[in-house]
Order: structure tokens, then C-alpha cells, then sequence
């Protein structure tokens, strides 16, 4: 029996894998890198006149948008994950996949949907006036179009990222380790912050990242609340300006900021390896009754209602008045585009994880790990600097070929990729890999090393290794990168609206285009369609979930 | 839906694809107009003329971008936006061609359009003042340059200095006043404001009618817009402020246009002109102030009753290629002032 295959062998396998990954990687940050190439281009007067007015503002809200959702998914996704997977409280069962609804909210819609309730001419506070006879400046009340206000909503949506992650990580941690701890006189918190969250550190620094990439893209949310953060100031530089240059090289110094993220997520978890050494056992659930599990139930309650029901419900409410004139024979083809397109980019997203993530872990040296990390730069950048990414070396490439065609056979291709599906599900893979691929990674780093040892050493080659062992570990990890990236492309906006081909249309453009428009009652039925197609998707991932942790 | 036209097109569809894929005479078009106010009326000019027409909707800047990027291999017959500044920027990049059109030039008054037939107006846009009816006088209003004085501090709503409707209003005031004169206008008129710019044209409507500010600036059909919606609190804000149209002593109410070009990389110029002709028709004018209480870009044009309740008004007769050429710088003058 062979142990270690043969040296040439190997080599030739280290040479294979690197080509395949950096290939990849160039592919695909091809878009971000065309960006970035801005930077050498001539630096405009605008520049001199952003920093003397508003550079300030974009860099500090930007990092304080990124500190506070950076927070507010902390709290409300660990507290989550550990409420659900280590205790026992009244409606636990219910809140083990309530807590993922509101992934299924885009933040725009959530916006959107609050503005209308908490602002100055909302019900809420013309209820408070009526009732106490007050006017505009007589009282205080948090003002929801505010930087603040951007935290709270973006923090609502996009803590299941973190939920998500640190659950399957508690879930997943020995239960031989937390015994231990509390075997030798460590409470529940204690256990908590010096054992279990030190261990699931990985999961929960794979959700904030995949969160905070999320805030730095946002652009719907805090346009509407009138935050100047990058994104609004890159849109404002393009079409206020018209300087796509300039907003181009804006946009490469909001990818410092990732950088900055990468290096962090990096560092926290350097030189540690997490790996589940014994037989999975789900660890047993500390009971709380009294007072301590009503106030689980009420804390979880008001998450879920908070960041789903309530939102859902004023949607819903806008549905009722206006579904008869929205709800016309072309919506169903608009929902049907929506699902097959976020199909097709999820299913691309996660081959192409798969791919790398496999890649770094059989071969994992430096040219590998960079190309890695290259590849799944687009998560952080705005939709709208990918599409331009993506349509000038399309469009680029092209216009060459016809050239080169018309001087050569007389033939016009005109244009192959730009203005077509292929270019816009480019775009999609670019923007969404790292989704599924910090959940691929996750789901690997968690299979030992040696686990892949004892099956090599029982005559398994690397195909059989990856059926017999690593797939059915992974499943619940493949179901979640695939599910998670269907509901991002399912929101996704700006990219879709720059690069889609005639006449295909999607419920988040439709969702845009009216809301954009100011017809809020009238947008609900799309918004209220992605938030149900959302849903689906959270339904499967919880029974994965169910599957892999109770 | 009848048999025969449908037959006739299944055989004109499979004949024309049988000669050539690119020889195919639809007409497409690139259109910052949103779907809804676009795409019926391009199905009405499909149904006349047997034409038909393919549309994606974008922002202008993104489409203007995609157009210049696909160069002369870009599908796009048609160029629709929602403002003149991005119709001037398309015709600097050298992505629309100078069409001659007796129809177009007859219709369509001059200071809506190119001079060179570049493009043309479609419809037009008034930026208007509206005023709490119970709390202000009409007589205490003129003109956009008085919302600046002392008495109207706190008392001014109006959303974000990123919105072209704003940009396009200072450049308007830029266009006839000068930069000394309308710096100093910003610099008064910001302080003004009764909250951080934010939220659409309706949502300042609200929060005029709601008691947050006395009066706003928003485009004139967001208002009718409220006024026939579906959304009760909004048809109920809406009875509570009025229109005033101002500047009616001077230079006039400032206004916009959409408008259409034909691209330079069109090789389908004749339906592509009748096309733009056709969004050009009586019909056509008064189905936009119909659907969106905008006013029609054609003269003689019968508007709704909405809008002829408002009154008739003097608009500014600025060359809103103008407005165009100065966006950008005001937008910064704007960012100097402190216009959030």
C-alpha cells in the first residue's frame, strides 16, 4: 500500500492546482482590477475639491457604519446562536429558524418600510402629536433617516450571516471541551466568553466579514437616509460629477478599507486551527425557566419582529391596496427570471468555491491562499464598480474581436458577451463567490487533516476522499453557500440594472424602478415577492441545519 | 388579439430572420425612463407600425456608460433619459448623431431641444414650491432666491444635493445668474433648511403637510402624483399643501426635460426616428401628462385637468442644454455650500 504518492506525481498535482486557482483568480477579479487601474490614470481637479468638501465625511461615516453594524450584528447574531443552540428557553424550536427571516429583507426594503413608520409625517409619530398635542420641535424622537438609523437597519438584516455561521460552530464544538470548562467550575457566561465564543471564532469573523462587506456595497440604504458614506459618494462622483474616473479611484480606496477587513478576519485567526477532534455529540442545553427563559423569548421575539414581521406586515399592508394593479400576467415571468437567474449564479458560485476552496486546502502556500483571497475580492465592492468592471474589458474584448473579424473575413460579430446573461452572471460570480466560498471554507476548515490521512492511508485516492468523507460533511455547508447567494442575487440591484440584456427584468429592478419613483405601496408586491422567495431558501436551511445540529 | 396581425408578424419575424440576424429591423432602446413610463407607449408604437422595440431601462450615467464602452458595435438605436444634463454629456461623448426631422423640429420648441438634432425633448419637468395651506400666505412667496432670506429659516424642506432635479435647478440659476450670485444664494439658503436633506420629492411633500417645514421644492408631478394615488396618507398630505409656481416675475419656474436621441451607432436611423417622432404625437404628450402629470414637450398640447387646475405658468426659457453643461459645477458649488 502506497501512503504518499509519488513525488512527480505531486508535483505535477501542486503545479495543476496552482494554475487552475490563479487562472481563477485572475478571471475573476479581473473586474476589481480594472478598477483599480484607475488609480494610474491622471487624478482630475475633482479630486482637490472632494477633499477640501466632502472626503471626510464619506471615510468617517463609512468606518462608523462599519464599526456600528459591525456591533449590532455581533450582539444580535451571537446572542442568537447561542440562545438557540446551547439553551432551553420557552419557543426555542421557533426561534431556531424565526431568527434567519430576516436574511430574506433587503435592506433597501427594510428602509424603506421603516422611513414610512418612524419618520417625522409617519403614523407613529402623528399618533404621539395627536395625543399629546405636540408640534415639530416640541419633542424628541429618534430620527430614523440617520447614520444611526442605517446601523439599526443594516444590523436587523444582516446579523443571520453571523446567526448562521456561530451556530453551526457552537453546535459543532465537543462537547467534551464545554463539559470540561463547566465541570471545573465555569458557569454558562463563563463557558461562554472563555471557552465557546474563543472556539467559534472563525464562524463568527466569517459572518461579520460577510456582513460588514455587505454595509460597504450598500448603497440603497444609506442613499435613502441621506448618509454621505463611499458608495454615495462614488455614485455622486459618476453621475453628479460625471467623473467615472474619479469614482473609479474612488472606488479602489474603498477597497483599502476591505483590505483592511481581510487583514483583520486574517489576524484573528491566525496560527489557530479549529478542528472537531471527537465523535459529534451536540452538547446538552442549559434549561432556563423563570424569568431568564421569558426574557430569551422576548428578546429573540423582538428581533424576529424587528427585523422581519414588522417590515413584512407594512409591505403586506401596501399589497392589499395595490395588488390589483401590480399584480398583472407579466409578474410572474418577472419572479420566474428573477429565481432562474439566482439558480444559475448560485449553482456557478459554488462550483467555483468548491474549486478553490479545495485548491488551498490540499496545497495551501502563499500564491495559493492570495490567489483565494483575490478571487472573492468583488464581495465588498458596490454592484454598480463591478458592472463597470465587468463591462469594460467585456466590451473591450468585444469590440477587438469584430475589428480583428471585420478587417480580417469582413465579418461584423458585433457583441458577444456585453449586453448578454453571460455578462451579467459573470458579474453575479464575481460579486457573490466570497459568500459561498467563506461558507465552503468554513464547512472544510472544520474536517481534519487527518481525517483526509486515514482515508488516504485506507487506499482512498483524492476523488474517493471527497465522496466518502468530505461531501457529507460538507452538505449542510454547500446547502448554505448555494442558499445564501440565491437570496443575494435574488436583491441584487445595481449590477443587474447596468448590465442586463433587452428586456429581461428582474423583482428587484421592478422593486427599484417604482420605489425609485416614490410609489412605495406600489413596489410592495415585488419587495414582498423577494422577501417570500427569500424565505424558501431560510426554510431549507433550517432543516440542513436541524439535520446537521440537533 | 387578432389572428391575422399575429400570423403577418410570425412571418415577417421568421422572413427577416432568415435574411440576416443583424439586419433585423427592430428598434432598441437604452432608457433611463423607468418601465412603467416608457414601455406602454412603446408597445403602442409597436402595435401602429409593426416595428418592434426592445428596451432595458438603467440609470442614464450607467446607460450612457454602457454606450460608449460598446462603441459602434452597441445594439442601442435610442437613447432615453430623464434630463437634459445627461442627454448634453451623451451628445459630448459622441454617442448620439444629428438626425433631421421636419416632424421633431416642428414640435418640439427650440430651447428643448439641440440645436444640431442631437436630441429632443419629450416632456417637461417644473420644479415647483409647495406650502402648507394653512400656515403660509401665497403672497409671502416669489421666488426660489427668497427662500434664502432670514424669514424662512427652519421652515425649508427639500432632499439631497445628489439629486439631479436640485443640481439641475442650481444649474439653472448658474445659467442665469451667475456663480458670485448663486454661491451666495446657497450659503443663505442651506441654513435654511428644517432637517438634513433626505427622502424623495413626496416625502418633503409629507413633511409639509405633516408640520416639519412650510414649504418644500419638489418636482410638480410627484405632487399630482399623490394627489391620484392609491396611498390614502398621501392623497391626505397631498390636500394639505398647494402648488406656487415661482420666479413668475423674472426669469420664470425652473424646468427640465426628458428627452431621446438617436445613437451614433445606429444603422437603423429611419425607425429609430420614427419612433422618437411617434413619442412625439399629441397623443403620445398628453398620454405622459395623463400618467405622470408631467407637462407635454409639444405646443398645443392639451394637458390633464390636474395639471390645468394648477394654473398656467411662465417657465424658464434657459437652454436646458445648459443646465447640462453645468452640472458638475453644481455640484460643487453645492458641496461648498454644505448641501448635504
Amino acid at each position: 500500500m502506497e501512503i504518499s504518492p509519488p513525488k512527480s506525481h505531486l508535483t505535477g498535482a501542486v503545479v495543476g492546482w496552482r494554475l487552475v486557482l490563479v487562472s481563477l483568480a485572475l478571471v475573476l477579479s479581473l473586474p476589481v482590477l480594472v478598477i483599480v487601474a484607475s488609480l494610474a490614470q491622471p487624478y482630475s481637479d475633482v479630486w482637490q475639491h472632494l477633499r477640501d468638501t466632502v472626503l471626510s465625511d464619506y471615510v468617517s461615516n463609512s468606518f462608523l457604519l462599519m464599526a456600528g453594524v459591525g456591533l449590532g450584528t455581533f450582539v444580535l447574531g451571537v446572542s442568537g446562536a447561542w440562545l438557540t443552540a446551547m439553551c432551553e428557553f420557552p419557543g426555542r424550536r421557533f426561534f431556531n429558524w424565526a431568527l434567519l427571516l430576516p436574511m430574506a429583507m433587503p435592506a433597501y426594503i427594510i428602509a424603506y418600510t421603516y422611513t414610512g413608520m418612524l419618520d417625522f409625517a409617519g403614523p407613529v409619530q402623528t399618533a404621539l402629536r395627536d395625543v399629546f398635542g405636540w408640534r415639530y420641535g416640541d419633542y424628541w424622537f429618534p430620527e430614523i433617516r440617520s447614520l444611526g438609523g442605517a446601523i439599526c437597519m443594516l444590523s436587523l438584516v444582516l446579523y443571520p450571516y453571523v446567526y448562521l455561521m456561530t451556530r453551526v460552530a457552537f453546535r459543532e464544538q465537543s462537547t467534551a471541551v464545554l463539559e470540561a470548562s463547566r465541570s471545573l467550575g465555569r458557569g454558562p457566561w463563563g463557558t461562554l466568553f472563555t471557552v465557546a465564543l474563543p472556539l467559534a471564532r472563525p464562524a463568527i469573523a466569517a459572518g461579520i466579514s460577510l456582513a460588514l462587506m455587505e454595509t460597504l456595497a450598500d448603497f440603497g440604504t444609506v442613499d435613502y437616509f441621506g448618509v454621505s458614506a463611499f458608495t454615495t459618494g462614488i455614485f455622486r462622483t459618476w453621475y453628479g460629477l460625471g467623473e467615472l474616473t474619479t469614482a473609479a479611484q474612488l472606488a479602489s480606496f474603498l477597497l483599502l478599507f476591505v483590505f483592511a477587513l481581510f487583514a483583520l478576519e486574517r489576524l484573528s485567526r491566525s496560527r489557530l486551527r479549529y478542528h472537531q477532534r471527537t465523535a459529534q455529540r451536540a452538547p446538552r442545553r442549559i434549561v432556563l425557566t423563570g424569568w431568564r427563559g421569558v426574557g430569551c423569548t422576548v428578546f429573540a421575539a423582538s428581533v424576529v419582529v424587528l427585523g422581519f414581521a414588522l417590515p413584512a406586515g407594512r409591505l403586506l399592508g401596501w399589497v392589499v391596496n395595490t395588488w390589483r394593479d401590480t399584480l398583472d400576467s407579466k409578474f410572474l415571468s418577472l419572479a420566474l427570471s428573477s429565481v432562474a437567474v439566482a439558480v444559475a449564479a448560485s449553482l456557478l458560485c459554488l462550483i467555483t468555491a468548491l474549486v478553490l476552496g479545495y485548491g488551498k486546502r490540499r496545497f495551501p502556500g502563499p500564491v495559493e491562499t492570495v490567489a483565494v483571497r483575490t478571487a472573492a475580492i468583488g464581495y465588498a465592492v458596490p454592484g454598480t464598480v463591478i458592472a463597470v468592471g465587468v463591462m469594460i474589458p467585456l466590451a473591450w474584448f468585444d469590440n477587438r474581436l469584430d475589428t480583428f473579424m471585420r478587417a480580417t473575413f469582413d465579418i461584423s460579430t458585433g457583441l458577444l458577451f456585453s449586453g448578454t446573461l453571460a455578462a451579467l452572471m459573470f458579474a453575479y460570480v464575481v460579486r457573490f463567490l466570497s459568500v459561498s466560498l467563506q461558507s465552503v471554507e468554513s464547512g472544510l476548515s472544520r474536517i481534519s487533516p487527518s481525517l483526509d490521512e486515514s482515508a488516504r492511508s485506507l487506499g482512498h485516492n483524492g476523488a474517493g476522499v471527497l465522496r466518502r468523507v468530505h461531501l457529507p460533511v460538507l452538505r449542510g455547508s454547500m446547502l448554505a453557500a448555494l442558499l445564501l447567494v440565491f437570496v443575494d442575487v435574488m436583491k441584487e440591484l445595481p449590477a443587474t440594472l447596468i448590465l442586463r440584456p433587452f428586456n429581461f427584468n428582474t423583482l428587484a429592478v421592478r422593486t427599484y424602478e417604482l420605489a425609485s419613483d416614490e410609489r412605495l405601496a406600489d413596489a410592495a408586491t415585488p419587495a414582498l415577492a423577494i422577501v417570500l422567495l427569500g424565505l424558501l431558501p431560510v426554510i431549507l436551511l433550517n432543516r440542513g441545519m436541524q439535520r446537521d445540529g440537533d | 388579439m387578432n389572428v391575422y396581425s399575429n400570423t403577418r408578424r410570425l412571418l415577417a419575424g421568421a422572413l427577416l430572420f432568415a435574411v440576416s440576424a443583424t439586419t433585423l429591423a427592430d428598434v432598441n432602446v437604452y432608457s433611463a425612463r423607468k418601465e412603467a413610463l416608457i414601455k406602454p407607449l412603446l408597445d403602442q408604437f409597436s402595435e401602429s407600425s409593426g416595428i418592434k422595440v426592445n428596451l432595458v431601462t438603467g440609470k442614464g450615467d450607467a446607460l450612457l456608460t454602457r454606450l460608449k464602452n460598446e462603441g459602434r458595435n452597441t445594439p442601442a438605436d435610442v437613447l432615453i433619459t430623464t434630463d437634459a444634463g445627461r442627454l448634453y454629456r451623451a451628445e459630448e461623448a459622441g454617442v448620439l448623431q444629428a438626425i433631421s426631422s421636419e416632424n421633431l423640429d416642428a414640435a418640439i420648441p427650440e430651447h428643448l431641444r439641440s440645436d444640431d438634432g442631437y436630441w429632443y425633448g419629450l416632456s417637461v419637468r417644473a420644479r415647483a414650491i409647495v406650502y402648507a395651506k394653512d400656515r403660509v400666505q401665497p403672497s409671502e412667496l416669489s421666488t426660489y432666491e427668497a427662500l434664502a432670506t432670514p424669514e424662512w429659516k427652519g421652515r425649508v424642506c427639500i432632499r439631497s444635493s445628489g439629486n439631479i432635479y436640485n443640481q439641475s435647478l442650481v444649474a439653472g440659476m448658474l445659467a442665469t445668474q451667475g456663480a458670485d450670485k448663486t454661491a451666495a444664494w446657497l450659503e443663505n439658503f442651506v441654513p435654511n433648511f428644517a432637517r438634513p436633506p433626505q427622502g424623495g420629492d413626496r416625502d418633503q411633500i409629507a413633511a409639509v403637510a405633516a408640520g416639519q417645514c412650510d414649504v418644500a421644492v419638489v418636482n410638480s408631478y410627484y405632487f399630482g402624483g399623490m394627489i391620484n394615488g392609491s396611498d390614502t396618507a398621501q392623497r391626505e398630505a397631498a390636500a394639505k399643501v398647494a402648488i406656487f409656481w415661482p420666479n413668475q416675475n423674472d426669469r420664470g419656474t425652473h424646468i427640465n426635460v426628458s428627452g431621446a436621441g438617436v445613437t451614433a451607432a445606429s444603422d437603423n436611423v429611419a425607425q429609430a426616428i420614427a419612433l422618437i417622432e411617434f413619442l412625439t404625437t399629441e397623443d403620445s404628450q398628453s398620454w405622459y401628462a395623463q400618467t405622470n402629470n408631467e407637462f407635454p414637450a409639444r405646443e398645443g398640447v392639451q394637458a390633464s385637468e390636474l395639471l390645468e387646475s394648477w394654473g398656467e405658468f411662465k417657465a424658464d426659457q434657459v437652454d436646458v442644454t445648459e443646465l447640462g453643461e453645468r452640472n458638475a459645477t453644481a455640484v460643487m458649488a453645492m458641496d461648498r455650500a454644505g448641501w448635504k
